[in-house]
Order: structure tokens, then sequence, then C-alpha cells
């Protein structure tokens, strides 16, 4: 139960302030801004005990969303919310901003009216709350479209309106993949996974009735004990292993809790299906070879390789390589083979930019640091170095075996849909020690 | 930065400083800052020929980076380079940098200390001030060493231009204040205190600082500083305030000077001089009659000014303490200021009238305003200002006025804040109890105080209105009724069930021949609010019921029912468990007498430094505790002693004041507690000796607080032999009268001791102390003055009346005639025995207080049992001396029921402290107990033999004695009778 939320500028000044439970009193918003937005030392924590009272923020850009409550609640839940809110923000009008929030600040309070209900989170599909909350003032709506809007809200399939029409029913299919690693200087793996999502956007008509279907290596192996299908020995050993997945609510828990098959009737538009989580069998995408040699109390010579590791026919985009430098760096000189590098003093680091690279390739970047010796004993605490790329496949190995649609009602069959299926790889935090 | 806003100021420096005012969050901020640090460390690596502006920009920078918070961990060189600059703006950045920046255990400090020398040692001003300042700032010990023997030569030196005369004076200072022991003043200390009679202002001011600290160190060296102070201060008040132009603020001469001068004459006691001290005062009358003309300027700074000299001469008005009419004036002036519009001018009027009233001068002066305070307590705004005031009322409370205080302060208590709530309830505790002219307004006070404010009423102010209210039986039925009604309001705070719980258990009885009272009524009364306590209470309440079986026996069976009731008997708690249990087994196996015995009334405690008073001044902390709050403590501390002086308040502390000071005065105390009959002697069944020895150890910390030092037959049996002969009687009267034949119970307490309280009342207590050997007696008499104004004309006369004068010699050395508010005098008297006697010797003193002639008499405890000295003889020696005493008017015989129970312990102490010898295994019938001594006169010496037959059934003793003198039997007979 959220008793408030609050929404403020980097200077701490209240752009949005919702107050939904009488518990909380005018001067949390004070406490807040003067406890953390203000704080001395940085506060890292995401939730804040300040007098009694719970204070939950996330923070986008320069702006802080804030929420607060006096009760014992499930913190996770709350931030759910929150990213949720951040997410019907940004839908009904792009980058959550000052000014952005300012001029729709209308529209947000009508938001926070409709979501959250005494503090208890409501409906907060983007969807269907673009059917009632408008950016275009009140369009007197007929009595028709008002109990429907009433039935859709409240009834079993709060997220999808009926009587949808579509000329062209078309399909798209994102799987968005992000990888994190952490790896020895000697080339050792220390930490990897790969967070992933399924998104979809449907122009579908009527109330079709979906199913989805992966190389998710529980639904591979029984069916390959069952010895009905033929794609075993295809897909056998490219079965990936799942930790954990989340659905949007649409997709039928009990069905994937026995079957686990993932049917679901789809939203209208742009939302997200599931996400998951794998920790095995991870295809890294690039790795770093790093050789830092100090030369005197005045010198440092770096040594980066980069290799790809996917097939050549791939390309890679967006490849980026920050080398941090120490403290009391008072001149870099850089030679690259490929690509631009940099010296960025503002950031400390080294920034090594190479626009496309093909699979199976490698590249080199070799720089001397110039120190200034200073008589602070501290060491430097060579931090690792980081890398930034995207890839067009799934570094987790999954892939999209069908999506199938059945809308028995209208007369179009699962091979009239067009289905767009597209694979995104991107670095999270990906980093080597050196 | 003044080098900014020159001509040659640093651009660069403005841009990155807007730029980083410009962040739009912390992250550009810090990137920006990063941005400047790698320009400035290729700078400072690359090119060596950095010139001197760009050298000064950039340590600029570092210092501003460092001054947002960030690590600088480089650029030392370059701001120790500046400092051989020859340019004033590079210089000053370089020392403000290192000022700012370098730790004292850098290893560049040889560097910078070499710089610093260099510019000490040159003729320029503005760099020696600069060196000056630098030190001053790092103040670092290092620097202390390497300077400290150069600062005071040039302070002092000739040709020193006043400007960096300032800064020395002050920088030695600020290394005096780090490390006193490097700085050693010797041989500079008078042209120091000349410096007093500089012309320039400047150094005057910057030197008088230096003069105060050091001469709050060493007085002594610095005493020659009082005289010029004084013509200073007097050249200063005396002038017109353009005069001293640019030390004029606001059309107040000097003030700042002048305060300090003014302070540093307060390290001093008045002057002795007559010229000079008739000067001083001459300044401090100018001060006040400044004050009480109209101001020169509306300007806030103009009052500020003014009123901050007038406060300091105040405060050295008020540390002479010598000067009544300034003191009466003064008060006058706050008193004005108590009305003042402004808030923090009523905050310092408020404080320094506190200490005025501590000063007897000024007390009655202060007194006058405490309407204009009441008011303040009530109205003001501000919390730290109320509280003022209530300090205020409590310093200026007397005899005359503290019911109207206190009363003020209870109805303010209602509404005050909380955070002075508890410290006022100590007050008003403190106040009633001091200021008690009667005490049943004491015990309304503080019951009232219980009630209103009864969550900040402390253990120790309940504790204290419990003792007093033993210690004084004229009390005792008012309280008990005033508890009974205050009791029944149906929710009562539960440290008023506390003391109702204490006080009806002990005397309830008082108020049970009331039947709106009667004993059951208060019982359920009492056990209404049972199941609502805490634990601790709960436990009172238990000890009260079973007092309640004592004093009440028809309420036996109920009270058992109750602790019988599975609630009780069978408690978690363990303490209440055992309680239930072992009082419901007294209550039904001891005889009422040994009930009695075991439940009777608490003895009065000894008298003590009042715990509150303790617990204010550990409340207000050392730091806190006002001159005047400490004389009152002392004041109080010995008052209640009966002038044993200050003591810590629980027995420990006393047991360790005998210990190490083996004073006649000391050791009073330990004995006095001694022979109080208490409520857990050994009891004659083994059964009750064991409930009660292990009820005593499991007692609690509040009851054991409660309980006055346990005694009894132990202390008895360690004294008794020691003091060859124990007295019983001291007379003891309550009211200043002729001589009181004083009740004979009170006599008889005193019985078996040789010390204890003699006499006590509102202003003095006697304590005694004596021994005795062969026929001659030297008894020490204690006088406490318990006020705190001064005996005067104090004097005692001992004499012996009527036929008593042949037989006794008794001699006493003269006391001195004045004793001061809170002391104590001690008398010594001589007495020989020359006779047998009966009566006792008279004491009469008179003495002044408050201007009423006080005159008491008092019975001197000297009786013929005090010359005994103990005789050991076997079986048949015993009985061959009995029946040779056999006429009939040798033996003096009484049969008498019991008083006290008969436990054969306390009856062996007893008789131990009379004096005589305890014969063991002479009478064939072991319950019996026979005894025999010599009494010792100067003419004679009288044998006696004595026999004491306990019937335990009966309750009855028969005792019988026999000496070779009639009338000796007859008054020993009688004195003993008394005992059992």
């Amino acid at each position: 139960m959220i008793g408030g939320l609050f929404i403020y500028n980097h200077k701490g000044e209240v752009l949005i302030s919702r107050v939904y439970r009488d518990d909380i009193g005018r001067n949390a918003v004070d406490a807040f801004r003067v406890n953390v937005i203000h704080a001395r030392q940085q506060v890292r924590s995401p939730v804040t005990n300040i007098a009694r009272t719970s204070f939950f923020h996330v923070k986008r850009s320069n702006i802080w969303l804030a929420a607060v409550t006096k009760q014992n609640v499930n913190a996770a839940m709350v931030f759910e919310f929150l990213y949720k809110m951040c997410d019907v923000m940004t839908a009904y009008f792009g980058k959550i901003s000052e000014e952005n929030i300012k001029n729709n600040f209308v529209l947000i309070y009508e938001l926070l009216d409709e979501i959250l209900d005494f503090g208890y989170p409501q409906n907060s599909e983007t969807g269907a709350l673009k059917t009632f909350i408008t950016q275009q003032g009140i369009k007197s709506q007929t009595k028709e479209e008002q109990s429907q809007i009433t039935s859709q809200v409240t009834g079993q399939i709060g997220w999808r309106r009926e009587g949808i029409k579509y000329r062209r029913n078309e399909l798209f299919l994102d799987v968005l993949e992000s990888v994190n690693l952490l790896m020895s200087p000697q080339g050792q793996v220390l930490s990897a996974h790969v967070s992933g999502r399924v998104v979809m956007k449907s122009y579908l008509s009527g109330m079709p009735e979906c199913k989805f279907g992966m190389n998710d290596k529980i639904v591979i192996d029984k069916q390959g004990k069952g010895g009905t299908t033929d794609d075993t020995g295809k897909s056998g050993k490219q079965s990936i292993a799942i930790d954990d997945c989340t659905f949007h609510q649409c997709v039928r828990l009990s069905k994937f809790d026995s079957e686990r098959s993932i049917s679901f009737i789809p939203p209208d538009g742009e939302y997200e299906l599931m996400r998951y989580r794998t920790t095995k069998d991870i295809i890294l995408p690039f790795r770093v070879i790093p050789l830092v040699r100090e030369v005197g109390r005045t010198k440092l010579e770096v040594k980066v390789v980069i290799k790809s590791n996917f097939k050549p026919s791939l390309l890679a985009q967006k490849i980026e390589v920050r080398i941090p430098t120490p403290l009391n760096t008072s001149g870099v000189q850089v030679i690259c083979m490929k690509g631009k590098a940099k010296y960025k003093a503002s950031e400390n680091a080294i920034v090594w930019k190479i626009k496309r690279m093909a699979g199976m390739k490698e590249s080199q970047i070799s720089a001397e640091i110039e120190l200034l010796p200073t008589n602070d004993k501290k060491k430097w605490a060579r931090p690792p170095i980081s890398m930034n790329f995207e890839v067009p496949f799934a570094p987790s190995g999954l892939k999209v075996r069908y999506l199938k649609v059945f809308e028995p009602k209208l007369n179009y069959s699962d091979h009239d849909v067009i289905k767009w299926v597209r694979y995104i790889g991107r670095s999270g935090i990906y980093e080597t020690r050196c | 930065m003044p080098a900014v806003s020159k001509g040659d100021g640093m651009r660069g420096l403005a841009v990155f400083i807007s730029d980083i005012r410009n962040c739009k969050s912390k992250e550009a901020e810090i990137k920006r800052i990063n941005k400047e640090l790698a320009n400035i460390r290729s700078k400072f690596k690359g090119d060596k020929a950095l010139d001197g502006y760009s050298k000064k920009k950039y340590v600029c920078k570092l210092l501003f980076i460092f001054l947002l918070g960030h690590d600088i961990d480089f650029g030392h060189m370059e701001a120790v380079n500046l400092l051989s600059s020859n340019k004033y703006t590079e210089k000053q950045i370089g020392y403000l940098f290192i000022s700012v920046l370098v730790n004292s255990n850098s290893e560049l400090i040889r560097l910078i200390n070499n710089a610093i020398k260099n510019d000490l040692s040159s003729r320029n001003p503005t760099f020696m001030c600069l060196a000056l300042h630098c030190i001053a700032n790092v103040g670092s010990r290092e620097m202390a060493e390497a300077f400290a023997g150069e600062i005071p030569r040039i302070l002092v030196a000739g040709d020193t231009m006043d400007s960096v005369k300032q800064s020395a004076a002050l920088c030695l200072l600020r290394l005096y204040k780090t490390s006193p022991d490097l700085v050693l003043m010797g041989e500079w200390t008078s042209r120091v205190v000349h410096l007093l009679n500089d012309q320039h202002m400047g150094v005057v001011t910057a030197a008088i600082s230096l003069i105060t600290c050091l001469s709050q160190k060493n007085p002594d060296e610095f005493k020659t500083c009082v005289s010029l102070a004084v013509s200073r201060l007097s050249r200063i008040v005396s002038s017109a305030s353009t005069d001293l132009q640019d030390y004029t603020y606001y059309f107040v001469p000097a003030p700042w000077l002048s305060c300090k001068l003014l302070r540093l004459l307060q390290c001093y006691p008045p002057p002795e001089d007559g010229a000079v001290k008739g000067r001083l005062v001459e300044c401090l009358e100018t001060i006040l009659n400044k004050a009480q003309e109209p101001p020169k300027s509306k300007k806030v700074q103009h009052s500020n000014a003014k009123n901050a000299i007038l406060f300091e001469a105040i405060s050295l008005i008020i540390h002479y303490d010598s000067e009544p009419n300034l003191l009466v004036r003064a008060c006058n002036q706050l008193g004005q200021f108590l009305q003042h519009r402004e808030t923090n001018l009523r905050y310092l009027a408020l404080e320094s009238m506190c200490t005025l009233a501590s000063s007897e001068f000024s007390h009655e002066a202060v007194k006058t305003h405490i309407e204009t305070v009441i008011n303040a307590l009530k109205t003001e705004r501000d919390v730290s200002v109320r509280q003022r005031a209530a300090d205020l009322l409590y310093a200026m409370c007397d005899r005359s006025n503290a019911k109207q205080i206190v009363a003020e302060m209870l109805s303010y208590l209602e509404t005050a804040d909380y955070s002075i709530r508890e410290e006022m309830v100590l007050k008003v505790a403190i106040l009633a109890e001091k200021y008690a002219v009667d005490y049943s307004w004491y015990v309304d006070t503080i019951l009232n105080l219980i009630r209103i404010a009864g969550d900040y009423v402390s253990e120790e102010v309940w504790y204290r209105v419990i003792q007093i209210v033993i210690n004084r039986d004229d009390v005792q039925g008012y309280a008990a009724k005033t508890v009974f009604e205050a009791l029944q309001a149906p929710a009562c705070h539960e440290n008023m069930v506390k003391v109702g719980g204490y006080i009806l258990g002990e005397f309830g009885n008082l108020i049970a021949g009331d039947p709106r009272s009667s004993p059951l009524v208060q019982f359920n009364l009492l056990h209404s609010k049972f199941h609502l306590c805490s634990v601790p209470t709960r436990a009172l309440l238990l000890s009260a019921y079973i007092k309640f079986i004592n004093l009440f026996p028809e309420t036996k069976s109920t009270i058992q029912e109750v602790l019988r009731s599975d609630s009780q008997i069978r408690n978690s708690d363990v303490e209440l468990q055992q309680r239930a249990v072992e009082y419901l087994k007294l209550s039904s196996i001891a005889s009422t007498d040994v009930l009695a015995t075991v439940l009777e009334e608490m003895p009065p405690f000894p008298e003590r430094e009042s715990s509150i008073l303790a617990k204010l001044k550990k409340k207000k902390g050392p730091g806190a505790v006002s001159v005047n709050e400490l004389e009152e403590g002392k004041r109080e501390g010995g008052e209640l002693n009966g002038g044993g002086g200050e003591r810590g308040g629980d027995n420990s502390t006393i047991a360790a004041s005998n210990a190490s000071t083996p004073s006649p005065s000391a050791d009073l105390l330990g004995l006095r507690t001694g022979p109080q009959v208490s409520a857990a002697p050994p009891s004659a069944g083994s059964l009750l000796v064991d409930v009660f020895s292990e009820a005593g150890v499991n007692d609690d910390g509040f009851l054991r607080d409660l309980e006055p030092p346990t005694e009894s037959s132990d202390s008895l049996l360690a004294e008794g032999p020691g003091d060859s002969d124990s007295a019983p009687p001291s007379a003891v009267s309550e009211d200043a009268a002729p001589p009181l034949p004083e009740s004979n119970e009170l006599l008889n307490k005193f019985v078996c001791k040789n010390n204890g309280v003699l006499f006590e009342n509102q202003l003095l207590q006697i304590g005694i102390k004596s021994e005795y050997r062969q026929n001659l007696g030297r008894m020490y008499l204690f006088y406490g003055n318990k006020t705190s104004v001064q005996f005067v004309t104090f004097t005692t006369t001992v004499s012996c009346p009527g036929e008593l004068h042949p037989q006794l010699n008794v001699q006493a050395k003269p006391v001195e005639p004045l004793i001061e508010g809170g002391a104590q005098v001690q008398q010594v008297i001589n007495i020989e025995c020359l006779g047998d006697f009966c009566e006792a010797p008279l004491l009469n003193i008179k003495f002044r207080y408050g201007g009423a002639l006080q005159n008491l008499s008092l019975k001197l405890p000297v009786t013929i049992n005090k010359f005994f000295q103990p005789t050991e003889m076997a079986s048949h020696d015993f009985f061959q001396r009995w029946k040779q005493l056999s006429q009939p008017q040798q033996e003096a015989q009484k049969i008498f029921k019991a008083s006290h129970a008969m436990d054969t312990e306390v009856i062996k102490a007893k008789l131990l402290g009379l004096g005589m010898a305890l014969l063991e295994n002479v009478d064939p019938n072991p319950e019996n107990f026979v005894c025999a001594g010599v009494i010792q006169t100067k003419a004679q010496q009288v044998g006696s033999l004595l026999r004491l037959e306990p019937n335990a059934q009966a309750q009855m003793y028969r005792l019988t004695l026999r000496s070779s003198k009639d009338t000796v039997s007859k008054r020993l007979c009688e004195l003993l009778a008394e005992q059992f």
C-alpha cells in the first residue's frame, strides 16, 4: 500500500506530489529531499527509512520518482510499480524529463488517479489506459463506448478490447538480450549472465489466441522423451536452460505451470511478453585481452586486444571499449588499427569506438600513459576495462521455434499472419579486469 | 578571494567556477572537475617554465576543487614554490593553499618552514603577517616547535610594526593553546603585559586575548596586568565616542577591547590597592550609568555593543561580589532588561540574574522581580528563555517566597515543554523540601507533582518523600490521609501508587479510624491498582499488604486470599512469586508478636545528601551547573547531613568515607544507623530466619534503597564491647523550651548506643559520640546548621541541676560563637563520675537565627550505666555474690510484658550494649541471661549483678538487679525495663 508518490527534479524541487493515505504528512516530501536528494553522502540504497516512513526511489535521467509508505509493504511490488509508472509515462509522452513532466502534469495526475487506488496498484497496462486517458481533452464518448471501456477495464481480459480490425494481420517479435560479464585478466569467466526480454508488437484482428514456442530445455527434453517430434536431433543441443522468467499478465500461467506452454490473448500494440535470465552456455560475443605494464613511476603502457567470437557472416555494431586511466594521468598517446580512440579526461578513461566488426576478427589498441608523480602512497586500484556492443543474435542461444495465432471467429488463419522475428544482443556490464 | 577582484584577476578560474555552478547534476560536476584536474596535471608535468601567474591560477583551482570536497593529491610543490614569490597575491595564494591543505606530517613541512622563516626575517610587514597567519592557521606542534621562540621576540621588539604585533600576539595565543609546553614566556612576561599600554588599540586588543589566556594558567606572573587593565579601561570608558575614531563602533568606544578587559579582570580578585579599586568601581559605575542614557543610535549594533560591555561589567561585579551598591544597581539594570523587546536580552538578563541571586547582597533585590520572572515563565515564546526563567525562580527562592514560587512552578509544569519537565520536577521537589515550613505542605506539593507530571518524577523524588514522611512523625497521619485521597482518582500514576502503597503500609493505621478509610477500604483501593502496575510496584504493594496484616489483623484473611491466588503465588515473575510465598507463610506461621517485630514500622532514615539534588546536578552536567547551583548543593548537603559535610547518597559511600577518614563525624554517621531495630531482624523461629534472610537478599534495588542500612545485632555486638560502657537514655526534645523530660520511648531507643542523633529540628541537628573509661567519659557534640544562614552568638552551657552536682562533674569546652550556613561545629565535653546518680545533666543552647533568639534545653544522655566495667566470673562466684547481695533494698525486680520480639540475639546485644559482661553457662536455665559489672565512680565502686528471665509463652520478662547500693539497683532496673 503506497502512501504517496512524489516526483522531483534534479534540484530536489517537487514536480508531482500525490498523497493517497492520511498517514503521510506534508513533511514527507521535504524529508526525502533533505535526506536523500540533498544528502551529503550520496544515498545508494533505493530504500530509505526516515522517521518510520519508508521511501522507495528510482532515478530516470535527472528525475527522482519516490514512493512513500508507512506500512510494511512488499518492496519488490513497489519497485515493479515504479518501473511500470516509468513505462506508462514513456508511452504517453516519450522521454522522462523535467520539461516533459511539467508539460504533462495534468496527464500524470490523471494517470496516478487511475493506476493507484488508495495506494493499491491497479491496471497499469498502457494499451488499456490509452483508451480512456487521452491527451485530447474530453471527447464526448457515447454510452456504448463508455460501457465498453468499463467492461474491458473491469472484465477478465482487461488488456484488450473487442472489435479490433486490421486489414493486414501483422506481428513483430523482438528478442532483446543483454550480456553481463566479469572476466579475469587471464580470460577466466568470473561471472556471466544474460537477461533477456521478448517484446512483441501485435496488430491482429479480433480476439486471437496465440501460442509461443522456444527452445526451452524442459520442453525439448519432454518432447524428446516422448519421441514424437522429428526435430529432436536438430535442436537438442541448442536448447537452453532458463533460470527464471516472468510473463505479461496476458499469459495463462496455469497452462505454463502444467504444460510449460506459453499461450495468451495478446494486447494490441507493443508490450513485453516475457523476461528471462540464463546463466549457462552463454555465447560471449567478444573477448578482451588486456596488457598493462608500468614503466617506472611516471609511465604506463597499455595494450588491449579484442576478438569477436561469432559467425563471420554477422556484424557487430556500436562497439566501444573503455580503458580506465590512473587519476594522476598527465598525458596519453594512443595508436589503434581500427576505429577511433580518444583520451577523455572528464571520465578518466580512453574511449575506443569501432562502428562495425565482423565475426572471428581481432583488433588492437596500444596506449602510452604519462603520469604525474604524487605524494600519495595509494596505489591505483585498476578498475576493469568495460565494453559496449550490439550483435544480431541472442547470446543466450534462445531461438523462437514458433508463434501460432488462432482466431476461430474471424476468417484468417495462422498462415495469413505476417510475422517478423528479430534478435538483438547488447552488452550489459561487460567487464574485463586488467 | 581578493586576488580575483583585482586587476590581474584570474579569468580561467572565474570561468571554471561558473562552469561548475552551471552544472545540472552531480555527475556533470564530477566530469568537469576531472577534466580540469587532467588539464592541471598536464600543465604541472609538461612545461617546467610555468610562470607565477598560471601557477597561482592552477593552485587556486585545486584549492577550489578541494573545497568542493574532492581529494587533491598533487600541486603541493607548486604551492610551496609560490611562497618564494615576491608578488603579494602569489604568496598569499601559496600560504592559503598550505594552511588549508598541508597536513602536519607532510614531507614538505621542512620546505614550508624554511619559507616561513625567510618571510619572518624579512622586513616586509605584509610578508611577516602572511607568515604569522599561516603559522596560526596550521597551528600544529611542528609549527610550534619551529617558531615558538621566534614569535615572542617579534611581539615585543621595539621596531615591529603594529599590524605585525597584532598578528604575532594572536599567533602566539594559538600556539599556546595547541602546545602550552612549548611556549615559554618567562623573560617576555613583563614586556607582554606592558603591551596593554600600547598606543595602538589593535595591538592592545590582540594582546589582551593572549594575556587573558596566559594569566588563567599562571595568574601570579601576570598580576601586574590588573592595574594596567583598570587604567586602560577607565581611559576607554571616560573617552567620548569620537576620541577613538577607528575603534569606535556605532558610537561605542572600543567595545571589544572593553569586554576583553572586563573579562581579564574576572580572572583576578578585586584589586587590593585602594586607588585602583576606586578607579575600577568608578568605571563600573560609569558603564552602568551609560546604560541608562538614551541610545545614540537606533541601530541594533549600537545597543548590542553597549549591552555586551554592560553584561561583561555585571559579570565582573558578580565575580567580585563585594560591592552591595553595584550589585543592586546591576540587578535593577537587569530588571529593566527582563521586559525588553529583545529575546536575547531577556535571556541574558535572566541568566545573569541567576548568578546575582546567589549573592547575599543582591538576593533581596533579585526577589523584587519575581512577578516579572513568573510572567516570563508563562508567556515567553522561546523555550530556552523559559528554561532560564525557571532557573532563576529556583535560584531566587527562599523561605519567604517558596510557597508562591513552588505553586507557580507547579502550575507551569502542566504546560511545560517536555524537554525541561524532568528538571522542573526535580527543582520543585528540592524547593519544596528545602523550604518546607510545614510538612503537610511538602507532602501536598510532592503528591501534586506526581499527579501532574508523574512520568517525569524520577525514583529519587518519591524515595525522598517517603524518607521524609518516615522521619517526621508529625506528618505521617496527614500523608496517609492525602495519599489515600489521591489514590481514589480513577487513573493515578504508578509513582503515586508506589508512594501510596508505601505510606499506607506504614501508616495506614493512622487513618483507619475513619470508616471511609477503614483497613479493608484501604486495601481494596490499593489492590484495585495492583494489576495496572509494573513488577517493581507490585512487589512493593505485596510488601505493603503484609504490613497491613500486621497493622490490621482483621484484613489477614482477605490478604492471605490474595496472596494465595494463582496470579501471585504462581506468578511468572520470580520476585513476585517469592514474595507472595514468603509473605503468605509468614502471615500464617508467625505469631502476632513475631509479625509485629518483623513488620515493625520503618526506623527513621539516616540523613544524607538529598538524592534529588545529586540527580539534578548530574542532569545538568558538571559544566552546566552554575556556581549558584553548586553552592546550593553544598548548602543543601550540609543541612541535610546535620553538618556531616557532603556525602554520597548511598551506604557504600558512607562506608567508604568511614574507612578513609576516621573522623568523629564520619564515625558518627556510620554508627548512628547501627542499633535501630529493623524490619527484618533475625527472628525466633529458624524458618523465619531463613525466610527473611532470603527476602533480604532478594530485595530489589528500589526497596533496598528505601530501607535504612541494615544494622542491628551484628554491629551492636561489634560496637558494644569496644566502648567500655553504653549509655541508654538520650533525652530528645522537639521544641525549643525548658528541659524536656521527653518520652521514655525515645529515650529507650537510644539506650544501647553511645552515638547517634541527639536532636534535630529544622534549624539544627545535634549529633553525639561518646566514649567512657572507668569513671571518666568524653562526649563529642556536633552542632550542624541546617539552614543557609549563619547562626550567631551560639553558646552552649552544660549544667548539673540539684543533687546531681556533687555526683557528676561535667566540663564543656567552649564552642565557636558562629556557625556558617551548612557548617558544623564540634564541642567536647569531659565527664567525671563522682558518685552514683539518677538524673541527667542538662544542655542549654542559645543562638540567633535571622535575628530571632533560639533557646533549647536538652538532657545529655549520660546515665549511670555508662560507667559500667564488665566483670567476667564463673558460675559459683556469681551465685556467691548473688547471695551476698540479698538484702531487700539491694535488689530491684520488675516483671513486665515484652514490647519487642523475644529474640535471644537481640537481647544479648542489648545487654552487651549496656556495658555489663554477659555470662554464659551460669544460670541453670539456658533461656535466662545473667550479667555482671562494676560501676566505677570516683568515690566508690558499685558491683552489680543482673538476671533476666524471659518467658516466651507469656511474652513476659522478669528482671532482677542486685547491687551493693540500693539507688543503683533501682535506677538500672528502671532504665533496663524499657529495653525489652
